[in-house]
């Protein structure tokens, strides 16, 4: 058991950690182009998103496939009360909006989290049936919750400007804005996982019949776990929406899913830290694999392969080569913790002196 | 404590307990041998409230357990120790410990509880950072108890706690068994290990393919020509 010092002395360092980010931030804001800029922000949204992910497929143990409709939910909310009244005439140009919403703003924080209050309102309504299933079934019904969210959103011309999408959002490419959402997202789902919830949720994930014989109550703690997934999934739809400027029903198809699928996957399904990192390389990598998506000539010699599409092909095997041999992640279901850190900083290389014996 | 009347639990159309009745005595250890398929696990799982009654009654201490989930029933003080072990294998003995004492909030007394375990297991404490799958599957045994020990049970139902161990380790689980016993808590035993159980319990009963075949105290039962043939594996002569 830790002592009350050195879980101050955590707290602390964390605190310290994220405020010296958020500091940086400031810096990152203005010191890189746009560009890198983007590309970072996605990192921040992805690392929300796939935070969100873990929280029922890596601690719950509950293979959910739904968020990118809990995604679009967070970004319809956001695009339809974010855009400025004065623009909406020529978003909605084909049907015009429902009168009741034309005249209603909503400053972004507002939107992103009445956003996530949706999707987990939503993801309440659907657990209650779905959740009854296990493993295939439920990644198979969850999967078509998320398409029936989209095709909804399709459908609601009035209110979601159908399949033109919304653009006009006022774009929000700012390091420290989704930062700060990022860190707020890490310290409340961290402070989740950490508690005697997040502990049902992995005793659930082991065992579900053990964990009901200890008393803990299966429906209840799946259903939390999915909502609180479905909220931080919304506000970090919300985000990607008002990042990229415009939403658009096709953004959310179920493959979108799949990225954030592949981050905790990579990081290490139950693994906080895990996700955060898997949040970068997968976002990161799929930006600088690019290269190769476009032509390339060795010495005169176009290289045949090399067109629009491969970086998918490559990102693929990638992802079945990490599956095949690394099936825990980069980092399992550990976390990195200041205490590791430590006892690394003290002894670099492995060498202890006492200490663990393992048998 | 705890009565069961002409308890009946069908899977589908099958009867797995066709109308038994047990009366467990308040800090006894009550004994129930069977064969496979006898119903025994059937039964510990009814009382747990993670299968439903066809008909019949569980009362435990005047109260019908009937309608009652299996959240309620551990708050009231009965537990399951499941068989084979079902430990939370990739979470550490610690964290196993602590899910024991999930319905509970008081923290100092969780702490002490923990350190009673420890006390009642030294092995678990040795281990207490380890991932509880990578116990032996003595320890996992000792673990499994244990963390049915941390919701304070009244009552302590074991499914099995004798499978897959050594004989070493058996006698030692059921040192434990009579120590918990000891202790105040009454205890609700099934085992295929007749020799061992029969010679632990107050109480015990003999259930054929969801019937009750006989009973009696466990020295009776050990001594009885049938059960020795049985499930004793002795020759009558």
């Amino acid at each position: 058991m830790r002592n009350m010092t050195t879980g101050k002395r955590n707290f602390l360092l964390t605190v310290v950690a994220i405020l010296v980010l958020f500091g940086l931030s400031f810096v990152v804001q203005d010191g890189v182009d746009t560009y890198i800029r983007r590309i970072i922000n996605l990192c921040l949204i992805y690392a929300i998103i796939g935070l969100s992910m873990n929280i029922t497929n890596g601690f719950a143990g509950q293979f959910s496939l739904g968020q990118a409709g809990f995604m679009a939910i967070g970004a319809y909310m956001v695009g339809i009360f974010t855009v400025p009244v004065n623009l909406r005439a020529d978003v909605f140009y084909a049907v015009p909006m429902n009168p009741y919403l034309v005249n209603i703003y909503m400053p972004l924080w507002l939107a992103l989290i009445l956003g996530g209050l949706l999707a987990a309102l939503v993801a309440g309504l659907i657990g209650t049936p779905v959740l009854r299933l296990r493993g295939d079934y439920l990644a198979i019904a969850t999967l078509g919750f998320s398409e029936i969210i989209r095709i909804i959103i399709t459908n609601a011309n009035t209110i979601t400007n159908g399949a033109l999408g919304i653009k006009n959002i006022p774009s929000l490419n700012d390091v420290r804005y989704i930062f700060l959402a990022t860190a707020v997202a890490y310290v409340l789902i961290s402070l989740l996982l950490s508690s005697s919830y997040g502990r049902a949720f992995k005793a659930i994930r082991e065992d579900e019949i053990a964990a009901e014989a200890m008393g803990i109550d299966l429906f209840h703690h799946k259903n939390m776990a999915f909502m609180v997934s479905a909220f931080f999934a919304g506000i970090g739809g919300g985000l990607y929406g008002a990042l990229l400027g415009t939403v658009d029903p096709k953004n959310f198809l179920f493959t979108l899913t799949y990225n954030f699928l592949l981050i905790i996957v990579l990081g290490g399904m139950g693994s906080i830290t895990g996700s955060m990192l898997g949040a970068v390389i997968v976002t990161a990598g799929l930006e600088y694999l690019r290269v190769f998506d476009e032509p390339l000539e060795i010495m005169g010699v176009a290289i045949p392969l090399f067109r629009p599409g491969l970086r998918m092909v490559v990102f693929s095997l990638l992802l079945m080569a990490c599956v095949l041999f690394w099936r825990h992640g980069i980092m399992g279901t550990r976390e990195f913790t200041w205490d590791k850190l430590a006892a690394f900083l003290k002894h670099p290389f492995g060498i202890r002196k006492k200490g663990v014996q393992r048998k | 404590m705890l009565k069961i009347r002409d308890l009946v639990v069908a899977y589908g159309g099958i009867e797995a307990l066709k109308g038994i009745s047990i009366d467990v005595p308040d800090g006894d250890i009550v004994t129930l041998i069977g064969a496979n398929g006898a119903g025994k696990s059937t039964l510990l799982r009814t009382i747990m409230g993670l299968e439903k009654a066809k008909s019949g009654s569980i009362t435990y201490q005047e109260e019908d357990l009937g309608p009652l989930n299996s959240q309620h029933i551990v708050e009231r003080g009965i537990t399951l120790v499941p068989e084979g072990r079902r430990i939370f294998p990739n979470l550490t003995v610690l964290e196993n410990l602590k899910i024991g004492a999930y319905l509970r909030k008081d923290k100092n007394a969780i702490a002490d509880d923990i350190r009673r375990i420890y006390g009642l297991f030294p092995r678990l404490e040795e281990r207490h950072w380890q991932m509880a799958g990578t116990l032996s599957g003595g320890e996992q045994q000792m673990l499994a108890v244990g963390r049915a020990m941390m919701c304070r049970p009244k009552l302590i139902m074991m499914d099995e706690p004798s499978l897959g161990l050594a004989p070493l380790v058996i006698r030692e689980i059921f040192n434990i068994i009579r120590r918990i016993n000891e202790t105040g808590t009454t205890v609700l035993l099934v085992e295929q290990n007749a020799n061992m159980a029969l010679k632990v319990a107050h109480k015990a009963y003999v259930l054929e393919t969801g019937r009750i075949r006989m009973e009696g105290t466990g020295q009776e039962l050990l001594e009885n020509e049938e059960i020795k043939e049985a499930y004793l594996g002795k020759k009558k002569n």
